[in-house]
């Protein structure tokens, strides 16, 4: 047996007051382990004027808020944000931190396992708690780190065996997010914030957003194009079956490369990762880089004229045949139904 | 004037994967993978170079890696990296992120003499995005990550531009600083055919060892120098040259271990075939619609 903590520690990475999705997905999962290994939840929170999200966190099933509010974190910065994380690692030894594999995340969670030399695999796609036996040696409660490699080609489960904490990232929309059936009393914990010159190294001078008014993560049903289309005229047609089931366009990484949609609306390892009711693939021949985007969805209709895309490997339904020739006829199928 | 180092990092052409360099296994066949310079780098790379045509100052290119790296670095040498080192030895092989962050930093140590660290932002083998941060950390200085493009260097300090969620932002930092930068921040030049033509001979103490095997005519030594008087020795840095604890590097030294690798093989054939008729796509609508699908 070691003596290392049982705590799963959440980053909650938050802009203007708002968390991020994904901190909630990972509070969620991050419930899940502690559960399985008889340990705490424990969100940290940096901001200014932020504890009305530390509260916030409770709702998704934490133990203990950790907050660290002051003027100086009010926005995200590489140097205050991973020191005064750092330390909380070093002085706590949390069992597990996860973060969001966003540019956030994907900033600060290398420079805190480096300070504090802690174990730390990049855009997780599962997280499960098992006993492990490596090199001979037996293992309790360790965490299975598993994520695609090798451009997705492989699947690999990484284990930091030896290490008092074990870090992770995971990517957007992975985990599903849900409210604790049993929620715990609220208990946050203040750190006062000491300023350190590093803070200071870097200043933002310039900030400048585009609200993303597409949201294609949060869409009930995709209809998503790829390649096999064939023009932008034929997504059109997917545009119309989109909005007759009221879900929303997507597209492969090819399509967006042919300019058949905009980028925003990217399925796949390196666009978004979706996860809704029903997910229609048309003219995607299925990737691992694509299907590593959706293969979570409830139902999936994969729509190819070659019968031996891999796309219908991950399908529930697969219609053999041209674009051109099927979407046509389910809208007008769809349509015949709802008379 | 403002001096460079440049992280590079030989890969496998992920990209390229077909069906052939899977084993059976599942795992990956690295041999039969063409390696290439990784794309981020070749950026980070391009962007030290504009820097020195802008302000002056060198530029100096490092790989970690097996003896065969050498030739990413004679890559750097074509497109005009003024000085490359190959940091290798048995004891770095196998290292994850933070034992390789711990030897790079090292190397940059003993380099020295840096105003600015370059870096892809991530390789295509593991697609981490860990090592530059990981190394400005070892390093103390700070980093910028996902770099658009670099503004402004001034009295020391630098005005860079980096990606955020949905947007940009600029900032102001001073130097020393790290920088991993997107693909997207620059085009990488072509070689240069007079580079090309200087330093296509350029060879590591390893690639010379590997010339005199089994030609007794020829002494390591002797060409070590003849290589040095003509400017192609590519120096190496190996774990003897470092002052660092050999326990924190390589497997060794790396917290993450690899438990399972599985290739990914799809179930296939475990779905339902719908004809594209009338009547096809009715049922299955059908069907959707008994699931709560719709609405």
């Amino acid at each position: 047996m070691n003596n290392f903590s049982n705590d799963v520690w959440v980053y909650i990475e938050q802009r203007d007051g708002k968390a991020a999705d994904v901190s909630y997905e990972l509070l969620s999962k991050g419930r899940k382990l502690a559960d399985s290994m008889g340990g705490t939840l424990k969100s940290v929170v940096l901001g200014h004027n932020v504890e009305h999200l530390a509260a916030e966190t409770f709702k998704f099933g934490v133990d203990e808020a950790i907050l660290v509010d002051n003027e100086n974190l009010y926005q995200y910065r590489t140097m205050p944000y991973s020191r005064i994380f750092s330390s909380l690692v070093n002085e706590h030894h949390p069992r597990i931190v996860l973060f969001g594999a966003t540019i956030t995340g994907r900033d600060l969670a290398p420079r805190i396992a480096s300070n504090t030399k802690s174990g730390l695999t990049a855009d997780c796609t599962d997280l499960q708690i098992s006993d492990v036996t490596y090199l001979k040696k037996e293992y309790k409660d360790l965490l299975l780190q598993i994520r695609p490699a090798f451009g997705g080609n492989i699947i690999a489960t990484i284990i930091t065996p030896d290490n008092p904490t074990q870090m992770a990232t995971v990517r957007e929309g992975v985990m599903e997010k849900h409210l604790s059936e049993s929620p715990r009393q609220v208990k946050i914990s203040r750190v006062e914030y000491v300023p350190d010159p590093v803070d200071e190294l870097i200043q933002i001078i310039e900030q400048h957003r585009e609200e993303n008014k597409v949201d294609i993560k949060s869409a009930p049903i995709i209809v998503s194009g790829g390649y096999g289309v064939g023009s932008k005229e034929n997504f059109r047609m997917l545009h119309e079956l989109a909005k007759l089931l009221g879900g929303e366009i997507a597209g492969s990484r090819a399509a967006v490369d042919a300019g058949f949609i905009n980028h925003e609306r990217q399925v796949g390892q390196t666009g978004v990762t979706v996860r809704p009711k029903l997910y229609i693939a048309v003219g995607i021949s299925g990737a691992i880089q694509h299907r590593a985007g959706m293969q979570e969805s409830q139902k999936i209709i994969a729509i190819n004229t070659d019968p031996d895309a891999p796309i219908f490997g991950i399908s529930h339904y697969g219609i053999v045949g041209d674009a051109a020739e099927v979407i046509p006829r389910f809208i007008e199928a769809f349509k015949n139904k709802l008379k | 004037m403002y001096n460079s180092i440049v992280l590079v990092k030989q890969v496998p052409d992920t990209a390229n994967i077909s069906g052939k360099v899977m084993k059976d296994d599942g795992t990956v066949n690295r041999a039969l993978l063409p390696a290439v310079f990784n794309p981020e780098d070749l950026i980070a790379l391009e962007l030290a170079l504009q820097v020195k045509e802008k302000y002056g100052g060198k530029v100096t290119a490092i790989t970690m890696g097996p003896p065969r790296a050498s030739d990413t670095l004679r890559e750097c040498l074509f497109m005009g990296a003024d000085e490359v080192y190959l940091i290798t030895d048995r004891k770095f092989a196998g290292a994850d992120t933070l034992a390789t962050s711990y030897v790079l930093s090292a190397a940059i140590q003993k380099i020295g003499n840096f105003d600015l660290i370059f870096a892809g932002r991530q390789a295509i083998d593991g697609d981490t995005a860990q090592v530059g941060p990981q190394t400005a950390e070892k390093l103390n200085i700070p980093q910028v990550t996902y770099v658009e493009e670099i503004v402004e260097l001034n009295e020391k300090r630098a005005k860079i531009r980096r990606k955020i969620e949905n947007g940009y932002e600029v900032l102001d930092c001073a130097l020393p600083i790290l920088l991993t930068v997107l693909k997207d921040s620059a085009e990488a030049r072509p070689f240069s055919t007079k580079k090309l033509l200087a330093y296509k001979n350029a060879k590591s103490l390893m690639d010379i060892e590997k010339m005199v095997e089994g030609n007794s005519l020829l002494y390591a030594d002797k060409l070590v120098q003849e290589f040095k008087d003509r400017g192609l020795f590519i120096p190496t840095i190996t774990a003897d040259d470092l002052d660092i604890d050999t326990e924190r590097c390589g497997l060794k030294g790396s917290p993450t271990k690899v438990h399972k690798v599985e290739s990914v093989i799809l179930a296939g054939g475990s779905h339902i075939k719908i004809e594209p008729t009338k009547d096809g796509l009715g049922s299955l609508i059908d069907q959707l619609m008994e699931d709560h699908i719709f609405g």
